[in-house]
């Protein structure tokens, strides 16, 4: 098989289906925590227009549940489909917390879904108000487990190697589900749900207002979606400090690439806005920019925490060096985990070729070998150091789109919730015809999305080349497909989720347009 | 438990994952019927069906993570090679998974037939597929593992398939069989379901229709798929990786396992007496007994293929790297662990039970 171009086709193809699925996820995540509050309110209250509000959202969570649901199930069989070599050699591992997630928690999201929907009359008042919350707790359960996987992923530990069953195996599962990246992982992904699903909220609102339609509706609903997205934005700030230091630490080449920094310094500033060199090779001399405006000492703040401190950059890496604490540390360089990776493999290879023969000591004296430079085995797959260096401008441009839209988010989010408790004849007010608040709104919500996609861009293209860091590069973990297979599925399910898209765009804008009913109580 | 206890306790929960998506296959029968059904009773029955398929969804979702985690080898191996197959089946729960949503929705740009199309497509295809895809169980598949080929950085694929990649057994008619099989069981299951939750008499007398022809050619795919899997020869396993071929291997598991038998024979009784009192004794509550004994058959399946020293998932393209619940699983610690975990599915099951009954009541 052609394996490098199956292996991008794959990547491509896993890539296609997680960013039309992460269009949907965070708007569930967050609109499952905003519907149940304003459940809450109306369970408390019992004030029909809280019904109103909750219902109306509900749908709309409704129609976005669907295609979240139905984009998912394909990344789940990928892994085995187009990834069949990480399924075995990290199954072990893996497979626990996808089918973790199975039981626990998208079966209470998929069994509370129902009653949502079609338990109004058949279930109390309270045990319905029970049924939205587990949806929405489920569905952060579900993105736990996930994100706990995809963090293993960055960052394997709870694990060693078995050469008698050539694969990993778990030693840890406290260490797997607990790791601190997933942990900041979670919180990061979770709460920039509850981000989106606020600017969701306050721009589908704002539309309201900007008709004079639903007023009190609208501004009952920013006030929610405002604050929910609010919390949101403000805790994935702190996480992202958090996953900040985390990257630092496990994946410097991943901060490096996020920084477009070459050569490190102490006091390593951050850049603010920049354009990247393309010319710039990891070996020469060439300028990194064409042009920036870094604030001083920034990266080593977020990175370390420290103004002063050394952020290695990707010629550093490669070439081993790093500084802690004032003081030199060297780290392996490339070239030489490339050799030790190889060794490795001819240990493991050596091994399988004694056990075929029976031989216990040149088994023993094969696994002796291979445990010390196990950690490099994935570089055992290169030949040349700059293959383990990921594509720098796809992950520095989107790194930096993000953190710019998520300030704007916070500005835009805190001065709603301010407005809307405070102010809130300012939401309708116009300027020269122009609806202000609405139209500011209206840029936000795609805004909000594009730094949802930028955060996972980030997070998977900056670990390139790995599968998993150090152990597994993506070339060894693919199936033994045709490029025309995968190229085939990729454009069958690009088409379909592209439909489906507008089906679903169309379907929602229909619901707000219908906007809220007036509702019964209910038990 | 010790090791080998702990790889049948999971091939156990396999099973009755296994045993329960192919139950709840009848909301995909359901929408295998889907236009053939009259225009004023089409939309009572796709209701019935409209709130349980996510429990269906959520039932092979969970069977696919298990099988991950408790027989990595062959979640690589299976859908890593037979991609055609599997992604045909994703692409109808695809479809499926927001046709029953947007359908009737205002601003439905694809109107209301694409979507009962894609629920049609779906109610065939994951039956017919998922119940080929199960019969490779028995039949074997084209394949090899070598899992050395790790240490080959040109060449590090351990599983490898021929070229036809899992469309192959679609020119095997024993796999054919089984799985029209399993689709007229999922047609059977939903016209009894159909007969239980809707109590137009319109709408049950067209469902007695329409069970007097899926169940006769169920009953009759049934018993020829009977035949051919007890006359069906497959390896055995005399070491990890040693195997012999054995006559009539299903036939002989059945013989040393008595509860796989009479699991098959209950629930082959049962299925017939639900098809039996629908027709003939205007039964509104065959779905039960229905449901209850393809459970038991699935289940009793799911056991002649695995225990008793039996490969379930044979090579024919290399005996050797044939599949067996001993050297496809997880390691001893994660099993270990995942039982821990399993010990709550009483508990989820529970809840669904009680969500199940409020909601059909």
């Amino acid at each position: 098989m052609d394996i490098i171009n199956v292996v991008e086709w794959s990547r491509a193809q896993f890539a296609l289906t997680a960013c039309y699925h992460w269009l949907f996820v965070p708007l569930t995540l967050g609109l499952g925590i905003i519907v149940a509050v304003m459940e809450t309110v109306y369970y408390r209250t019992r004030k029909q227009e809280w019904l109103s509000l909750t219902k109306f959202w509900m749908t709309l969570f409704g129609v976005n549940f669907a295609i979240g649901v139905a984009t998912g199930i394909i990344l789940e069989f990928e892994f085995g489909t187009n990834f069949s070599n990480y399924s075995w050699f990290v199954g072990d591992i893996f497979g626990a917390p996808l089918a973790i997630e199975g039981i626990f928690a998208f079966f209470c999201e998929s069994t509370f879904f129902a009653v949502m929907f079609f338990g109004w009359k058949k279930f109390s008042a309270g045990q319905h108000l029970a049924a939205t919350w587990l949806t929405a707790f489920g569905a952060s359960l579900s993105a736990w487990w996930i994100l706990v996987a995809n963090s293993w992923m960055q960052y394997p530990v709870g694990m060693e190697f078995s050469a008698d069953q050539m694969r990993n195996v778990m030693v840890s599962f406290r260490d797997v589900a607990l790791s601190p990246v997933a942990v900041n992982k979670f919180i990061h992904a979770v709460t920039s749900g509850w981000c989106l699903a606020g600017a969701f909220v306050v721009c589908v609102s704002g539309w309201f207002l900007m008709k004079k339609r639903n007023v009190d509706f609208a501004v009952k609903s920013i006030k929610v979606g405002g604050a929910v997205g609010l919390a949101g934005i403000l805790l994935c700030m702190f996480s992202g400090d958090g996953s900040a230091v985390e990257v630092t630490k496990v994946q410097p080449m991943k901060l490096a690439a996020m920084e477009g920094l070459y050569e490190g310094k102490e006091g390593t500033p951050l850049v603010g806005f920049g354009i990247l060199n393309t010319e710039k090779q990891w070996n020469d001399d060439k300028d990194p920019m064409l042009f920036e405006i870094a604030i001083p000492k920034g990266l080593s703040i977020l990175g370390r925490h420290d103004a002063n401190a050394f952020i290695p950059g990707i010629k550093d890496i490669i070439e081993g060096k790093d500084i802690v604490d004032g003081k030199m540390v060297n780290t392996v360089p490339y070239a030489e985990r490339i050799k030790r990776g190889k060794a490795a493999q001819k240990a493991l290879a050596a091994y399988n070729e004694a056990k075929k023969a029976g031989d216990a000591a040149g088994m023993a004296k094969a696994e002796k070998e291979l445990k010390p430079d196990y950690k490099y085995f994935g570089y055992g797959y290169f030949n040349d150091v700059k293959e383990a260096i990921p594509d720098v401008a796809m992950v520095f441009y989107p790194f930096h789109i993000m953190v710019a839209v998520g300030g704007w988010l916070l500005v835009f989010l805190a001065a709603t919730v301010f407005l809307s408790f405070k102010r809130r004849g300012w939401l309708s007010c116009r300027w020269k015809k122009i609806s202000v608040f609405p139209l500011l709104a209206f840029v936000t919500l795609p805004l909000a999305y594009l730094c949802s996609q930028c955060g996972w861009i980030v997070a998977e293209v900056g670990r390139q080349p790995w599968a998993i860091q150090d152990i597994m590069p993506v070339q060894a973990a693919v199936s033994s497909l045709s490029v025309g297979q995968v190229v085939t599925t990729f454009v069958i399910f690009g088409l379909l989720f592209t439909i489906l898209l507008c089906a679903e765009i169309n379907i929602m804008i229909k619901q707000i347009k219908k906007g809220p009913e007036v509702q019964e109580h209910v038990n | 438990m010790n090791y080998q206890l702990l790889q049948e306790y999971w091939w156990l929960l396999i099973s009755v994952l296994g045993s329960l998506l192919v139950f709840m296959l009848f909301v995909q029968g359901g929408q295998s019927m889907i236009p053939q059904m009259k225009e004023e009773q089409r939309e009572d029955m796709i209701y019935t069906i409209a709130h349980r398929w996510e429990l269906t969804f959520t039932v092979l979702v969970t069977f696919g993570g298990a099988f991950f985690a408790s027989f990595p080898l062959f979640y690589s191996t299976s859908f890593g090679g037979a991609y055609w197959i599997w992604m045909l089946i994703l692409f109808g729960f695809v479809v499926q998974a927001v046709s029953f949503k947007y359908r009737l929705s205002d601003g439905n740009i694809l109107g209301r037939k694409l979507y009962d199309i894609f629920l049609f497509i779906n109610g065939i295809l994951a039956p017919l597929l998922l119940g080929g895809a199960v019969s490779t169980f028995f039949f074997g598949s084209d394949f090899t593992v070598e899992k050395t080929n790790l240490t080959d950085a040109a060449a590090p694929v351990i599983s490898q398939w021929g070229d036809w990649h899992g469309l192959e057994v679609l020119l095997d008619w024993r796999v054919v069989m089984f799985g029209l099989m399993v689709l007229f069981l999922t047609r059977v299951q939903a016209n009894l379901w159909f007969l239980n939750q809707v109590k137009d008499e319109n709408t049950a007398e067209w469902n007695r229709k329409q069970l007097r022809v899926n169940a006769p050619v169920f009953v009759v795919l049934f018993l020829a798929t009977t035949a051919v899997l007890l006359t069906t020869g497959s390896y055995e396993t005399t070491g990890l990786h040693e195997f012999q071929w054995v006559d009539n291997k299903y036939l002989n598991n059945f013989i040393a396992m008595p509860a796989a038998l009479i699991s098959f024979l209950l629930g082959t009784l049962m299925v017939l007496y639900a098809v039996f009192a629908a027709l003939f004794r205007k039964s509104r509550k065959g779905i039960w007994f229905s449901g209850l004994g393809t459970v038991l058959v699935v289940l009793s399946l799911f056991w002649v293929a695995g225990y008793n020293d039996t490969p379930y998932y044979p090579s024919y393209a290399d005996m050797e790297s044939s599949l067996t619940i001993y050297n496809s699983s997880s390691s001893e610690f994660t099993l270990k662990t995942m039982s821990v975990v399993s010990l709550a599915i009483p508990f989820v099951l529970a809840y669904i039970a009680w969500v199940w009954y409020k909601l059909t009541k």
